[in-house]
């Protein structure tokens, strides 16, 4: 999946706006959710409107083995098979709901229909809104739902979202979630993700493309990325480390589960999930502690074997450390600066990390 | 005596079918204009968007009189006319229609030139990715969304155009069933004393204003509640 044969998307842009100057080429994979994550200004919404022919930068962009811009072709917006989703949900005040999700519907042929309005209706749980005549009253999530259900309706082979949470109050945010991991799961095409939240990112992307003024900094596979010290992310107050694991067991008792992971396990409040459905966990940083001879006594459950892979100063106190766990699994640990030089920490240490906490994403 | 004559109906009829006439030309006419003041970014927008602004401040009668001097047969425009053998428009119905179209050509471009700008670029662009090709997202998206300009620049282009006399005047003079409208009739009424029948056309008209303004800001009112 994450091989590079794989790159569906290859693109490359330069645009010079007043003030601002993008510079950005990145390849995303054929499936799986990209985010083009950055801080505010750093061009990532510009990028995405590049893509979708939006905005004309010189460059170039192939989706799908389709050239879609080069040094003589520009394939303009309305002949791009893109699904396009904004921040702000942009219903057609004019029309109804379901008007509004027959819209791009209507515009394509009928021979390239893959999906039809039930099925949205289905994925985005629009029964409710389907019949409503005026797209105004809706609540924000709903818009942004019967957006995202209006853009899949074109079949799209590419899904541009541009923080399509970012206008929402929190309990909308938390609403729509479960949608667009839904997606994610169900989708066989990709989805390119701007955002500027860390937490979202880790719940829905798979892949990074990390941009900073216009430029791309990074990019790769999620977990690998989020785990790197030299960049921006490792000096967030949320810096942490993503695992993909495996519900494994069910702790009726203590109303927990286990969950696995390659290299080891971890004990987790109880989801509502059953044995062996994928889950994604997020343990920062700062609720990992290390200690170098096994804790005995201790109230962490979790406590995982791990080699020290690299330390990084963090700020004037405190350093981040990487280790791995297993072969493949990262963790992080942010620790004081005193501790490292007590503890006498070091690359290619073993150790044990005491991880204190971790949320269960999906 | 006091009585409307079949003269004054016939100007009244005159009047309604010349404003009809008009209004449906503005339209024609202030549509793409309008549709280019809201989004061209060239700098002789400014220019354009004066020229159509002028005769909100030029005296009818200055207008009227260049348009006399343009369409007759020593005007650019008259020998224009003569060459495509439609003759001399002054003193003609089409002539007056030119005249109207020019003279409230503002009333009709700026409520519906606000109405797209009102609209901005971001529909448009959501229209785009939905595949709708330029024209589409126009007739699709665009009108209905400026529809309360619409109506706005219908009802303002059409009264105005009821209500002109300078231009009238200048232009068309005084011919019975071609260019006498209502507010030449009652102008001659005036100027013959005849103040009965006067005051029953320029009562009329005073009705007929304020309906027409009454009908425009409750329907503003409730197209814009509908907007929001």
């Amino acid at each position: 999946m994450n091989g590079a044969a794989a790159k569906a998307i290859q693109a490359s842009f330069r645009l010079q706006l007043d003030g601002f100057a993008l510079d950005a080429a990145f390849a995303a994979p054929a499936t799986g959710v990209t985010a083009l994550f950055g801080p505010s200004g750093s061009g990532k919404t510009t990028l995405l409107r590049c893509i979708a022919g939006l905005e004309q930068a010189a460059g170039s962009l192939r989706v799908n083995g389709e050239t879609w811009q080069d040094e003589t072709a520009f394939v303009p917006t309305h002949q791009r098979p893109l699904g396009y989703v904004f921040q702000e949900a942009s219903l057609f005040q004019h029309l109804s709901v379901r008007a509004n999700l027959e819209y791009g519907y209507q515009r394509i042929p009928a021979a390239e229909r893959r999906v039809r309005l039930e099925q949205v209706v289905e994925w985005l749980g629009l029964e409710r809104l389907v019949e409503r005549r005026d797209p105004a009253r809706l609540s924000g999530g709903e818009r942004q739902r019967v957006a995202i259900g209006r853009a899949l309706l074109t079949s799209p082979r590419i899904l541009l979202m541009d923080e399509p949470l970012s206008a929402l109050d929190t309990s909308s945010k938390q609403e729509i979630l479960p949608y667009l991991e839904r997606l994610h799961r169900e989708l066989e095409i990709p989805v390119l993700y701007v955002s500027h939240a860390l937490d979202e990112v880790a719940r829905l992307a798979d892949h990074l493309v990390l941009l900073d003024r216009g430029r791309v900094i990074a990019s790769g596979a999620l977990a690998e990325t989020f785990a790197r010290l030299d960049l921006p992310m490792a000096h967030f107050d949320d810096a942490g480390a993503v695992i993909e694991a495996t519900v494994a067991q069910h702790d009726e008792a203590y109303h927990l589960t286990r969950v696995d992971f390659a290299g080891g396990s971890l004990w987790v409040g109880k989801v509502a999930q059953p044995p062996g459905n994928r889950v994604r966990a997020r343990v920062l940083a700062r609720d990992v502690s290390i200690a170098t001879q096994p804790p005995h006594g201790s109230s962490i459950s979790n406590i995982l074997h791990a080699r020290i892979a690299e330390i990084r100063d963090e700020g004037a106190d405190k350093v981040n450390v990487r280790m791995t766990v297993g072969d493949a699994q990262v963790l992080l640990s942010r620790i004081t600066r005193r501790s490292r030089d007590l503890l006498d920490l070091a690359v290619g240490m073993d150790v044990y990390a005491q991880v204190k906490s971790v949320a269960l994403m999906a | 005596m006091d009585a409307l004559g079949a003269d004054d109906l016939q100007a009244v009829w005159l009047t309604l079918k010349l404003a009809s006439v008009a209004t449906l030309l503005l339209l024609l006419v202030a549509t793409p204009l309008a549709w280019w003041l809201a989004h061209s970014r060239k700098w002789y927008k400014g220019l354009v968007a004066a020229l159509v602004a002028l005769p909100l401040v030029l005296p009818p009668s200055v207008l009227g009189f260049y348009l006399l001097l343009l369409m007759g047969p020593h005007g650019a425009v008259g020998e224009l006319t003569r060459a495509l053998h439609l003759g001399m428009l002054p003193f003609t119905f089409a002539g007056l229609v030119v005249g109207s179209v020019l003279f409230s050509l503002p009333f009709a471009v700026q409520p519906i030139q606000n109405a797209f700008e009102a609209i901005g670029k971001r529909p448009l662009e959501v229209a785009a990715t939905l595949r709708a090709n330029r024209w589409d997202r126009f007739f699709s998206v665009a009108l209905p969304l400026a529809r309360p300009g619409f109506i706005t620049a219908i009802i303002l282009a059409f009264a105005h155009t009821v209500g002109e006399f300078g231009v009238v005047l200048m232009l068309g003079g005084n011919i019975p069933g071609e260019t006498r409208v209502l507010s030449v009739a009652i102008y001659n009424h005036v100027e013959s004393m005849e103040y009965a029948t006067a005051h029953w056309l320029a009562g009329g008209m005073v009705l007929f204003s304020f309906a027409v303004l009454l009908s425009l800001y409750l329907a503003g009112g409730k197209l814009l509640k509908v907007e929001r």
